[in-house]
């Protein structure tokens, strides 16, 4: 029976894995092909490259930070711990240059003041409608989660900033509309963000385009899971904790369960034929059918 | 119960316990007789507890820095993700343990349906576990909606679009839920409010499934009744309390693997899109738990066909312990039993990968089928086979499959024949 039982674990495992596994990627929009790359952050070890995350600062501020906000994070985020890890002073200096409305102060007027660590990042458009107004009726996403509100996440968007082409031939494109190999449709109204030379960094490294799609892409990502190296850290303590407390909770259950056995087989021949005595015994001049 | 009456040693305790018997209840609690061969599909009762109370004490604090309302929902929520202390942990948690409470449930209700739990004695027990299953669904699906993103929002307005096919009163009703013309404020402060009460309502019932269960005691593999109070029961403390820990250690890894490392793989992308009443997504899909019966709901053609079948393919279960006829209870002994089951745990996840797909072509084809399958193995096939199958024989106690063993029954079968003097194949 406990060959059977196994047979029926293994196969609801397969069924759940089965189960799962579609469902996770919510097939539909799988059928273009994401460029894969080796993301640092990837993986339960995964952490996040500091110098990668600095630049991908700067290029969402100089290139990003025109059209899409990221209101949900706060400068003060960027001197965190598993951040881009800004000095306090330096991100204090990244605030200031931002201005901000405050108030309203003691004559009832709203006022602009220089933005500080606790002030969320600010945008470029008041609201969802400026943006959309200005951007042409396309609304340039937030982008404080849009790594995790894009199937594909990282491998999506460094896709999509490297999948500008010619468009082909046969394909008609209005005004303001552009060829994207790996946007849903093929049509996007961003024009292409990232080139060559775009940004200069200022720690000297060479911005080719791979070099700053790949700085974006990681600061997008921890911006949209900020406590990710936390996260990763907690996991696998945590999962080896697990172990080590399962092996010593399996040895006392089998402490505790050797009260009632396992039965050595010299006593299991014995009970059994101790049962074959009983029912032998029953058996003679009864009925039969007491048997089933 | 046939337990050895608990008389408390203390006097202090006698007189306690005379005026409320708590002292009994927790002796109950220990000296429970459970049947020694409970195997460990048979620990998801006790990992079904665990995950109600997570899911209770996580939403306490989450609910602590929720704000319920349009403007403000999606963005507490990733003020919980970000600047909560593990704000994170704490969502990644209760969405995650969401599932696993729902992982955990399919299988203790697969296992019932396996080994015949829901037959008599114990038909009260399964009818009020499929309470706590449809208030679980209830709950889970409002509690999608609370973060306020693209699926919260459109999951909301196709699933209370439903009661609209209702005749007459179908408008009124989805107006009446909804608090207005459409899916809004006052949907979501509903459903904040509904979210919070549910799970101590299925607390409730879990308090009376447990003690349903007690009134007639565990069923087990064989399926056959065990002497209580023989050596073929042991207490629940400590054996089952050691194997139940077991195995929900063994649990908490796959939980926690997904909270740590893919939290957010068993949820949809768009869910952290903000909802735009303006945008509807290409397809509206509910969480994995739910899609067997959304599958259902698009396979019939009207829309009123849909939500009856939908419902039906739960409210059929309340039925089970009177559909299934056959006096043996576990598909241990019942050969074309055993594999129907197989067929219709198949047909369940088929639907619910067909859930996640669009409901044309071959999709809805599969779907139709697997829907049909489904009815036609409660309504038709358990009746028929209650009547017609051939059971194998049953053992006389639950420990006697030992005589299975290759070599134990023939030594005991010539142990007996020379006992008897006479041939003893006929035993088996």
């Amino acid at each position: 029976m406990l060959d059977h039982l196994n047979k029926y674990l293994k196969k609801i495992i397969i069924s759940i894995l089965i189960s799962v596994i579609p469902f996770s990627v919510y097939s539909e929009e799988k059928n273009i092909d994401f460029i894969k790359n080796n993301w640092s952050f990837d993986g339960i070890f995964g952490t996040f490259d500091r110098a990668s995350l600095q630049r991908g600062y700067q290029v969402y501020k100089e290139v990003c930070a025109g059209c899409h906000s990221m209101q949900h994070l706060s400068y003060r985020n960027l001197s965190e711990k598993g951040g881009p890890e800004f000095s306090v002073e330096e991100a204090k200096v990244i605030a200031s240059q931002f201005e901000v409305e405050d108030g309203p102060d003691s004559e009832g007027e709203m006022f602009m003041r220089p933005a500080r660590l606790s002030d969320n990042f600010a945008k470029p458009y008041p609201n969802v409608e400026a943006s959309t107004a200005a951007n042409g009726g396309a609304y340039p996403p937030d982008m404080s989660v849009l790594a995790k509100a894009r199937a594909g996440g990282a491998d999506y968007i460094y896709s999509l900033l490297m999948g500008y082409k010619e468009a082909p031939a046969s394909y008609e494109l209005d005004d303001g509309v552009y060829y994207n190999e790996y946007m849903q449709g093929n049509k996007i109204k961003m024009s292409e963000p990232v080139s060559e030379g775009i940004v200069e960094y200022s720690d000297g490294t060479n911005p080719t385009k791979d070099q700053i799609a790949k700085d974006i892409t990681t600061f997008l990502v921890w911006a949209s899971e900020p406590h990710l190296e936390t996260q990763h850290r907690m996991g696998f303590k945590t999962i080896i904790f697990l172990i080590i407390l399962i092996t010593l909770v399996y040895m006392s259950k089998q402490k505790v369960w050797s009260r009632f056995g396992p039965k050595t087989k010299e006593e299991e021949e014995d009970e059994t034929f101790d049962k074959v005595e009983k029912v032998v015994t029953e058996y003679e001049g009864e009925d039969p059918k007491t048997f089933k | 119960m046939s337990e050895v009456k608990y008389i408390p040693k203390s006097k202090l305790a006698k007189w306690f316990d005379s005026r409320l018997p708590l002292l009994t209840l927790a002796h109950h609690l220990q000296s429970y007789p459970t049947p020694k061969n409970l195997n460990y599909w048979w620990t998801f009762g006790g990992i079904l507890t665990f995950c109600l109370i997570t899911q209770i004490i996580t939403g306490l604090v989450l609910a602590m820095h929720y704000v319920a309302h349009v403007d403000h929902a999606f963005e507490s929520i990733e003020h919980i993700m970000r600047d909560v202390n593990y704000g994170w942990l704490i969502r990644y948690v209760h969405a995650n343990g969401a599932s696993m409470f729902f992982l955990a449930v399919y299988i203790h209700i697969f296992r019932s349906l396996f080994y015949g739990s829901y037959k008599s004695p114990r038909e009260v027990i399964w009818i009020i576990g499929l309470l706590i299953y449809i208030l679980m669904m209830a709950t889970a699906f409002m509690g999608y909606v609370l973060p306020w993103g693209q699926m919260s929002f459109w999951g909301a307005t196709v699933i209370t679009n439903l009661f609209t096919a209702i005749p007459i009163v179908g408008e009124s009703i989805t107006t009446w839920l909804w608090g207005g013309y459409s899916v809004d404020n006052p949907t979501l402060n509903r459903f904040y409010s509904l979210h919070y009460l549910l799970p101590f309502l299925i607390f409730g019932l879990v308090i009376l499934h447990i003690w349903a269960l007690h009134v007639p005691g565990n069923n087990n593999p064989t399926g056959i009744d065990v002497k209580k109070n023989s050596n073929e029961t042991m207490p629940f403390h400590p054996y089952m309390v050691m194997k139940d820990l077991l195995a929900l250690l063994l649990f908490l890894i796959v939980f926690l693997w997904f909270v740590f490392f893919a939290p957010n793989v068993l949820g949809h992308p768009d869910n952290y899109i903000e909802a735009n009443p303006l945008v509807t997504p290409s397809h509206i899909v509910p969480e994995w738990y739910l899609l067997p019966f959304y599958a259902i709901l698009r396979a019939i053609p009207s829309k009123l066909g849909g939500v009856i079948f939908m419902f039906a393919a739960i409210f059929i279960l309340m039925l089970l312990p009177w559909l299934d006829t056959s006096k043996v209870r576990s598909a241990v002994f019942r050969p074309i039993y055993k594999k129907f089951f197989w067929v219709l745990v198949f047909a369940v996840i088929l639907l619910g990968y067909l859930g996640a797909k669009p409901p044309e072509g071959i999709y809805l084809i599969l779907s139709r089928l697997a829907t049909a399958y489904y009815f036609i193995h409660f309504l038709i096939l358990l009746p028929l086979l209650g009547r017609y199958e051939k059971t194998d024989p049953l053992p006389m106690s639950i420990s006697d499959p030992v005589l299975d063993k290759p070599g134990v029954l023939d030594k005991a079968k010539k142990a007996a024949s020379e006992y008897e003097g006479e041939n003893v194949g006929s035993f088996k």
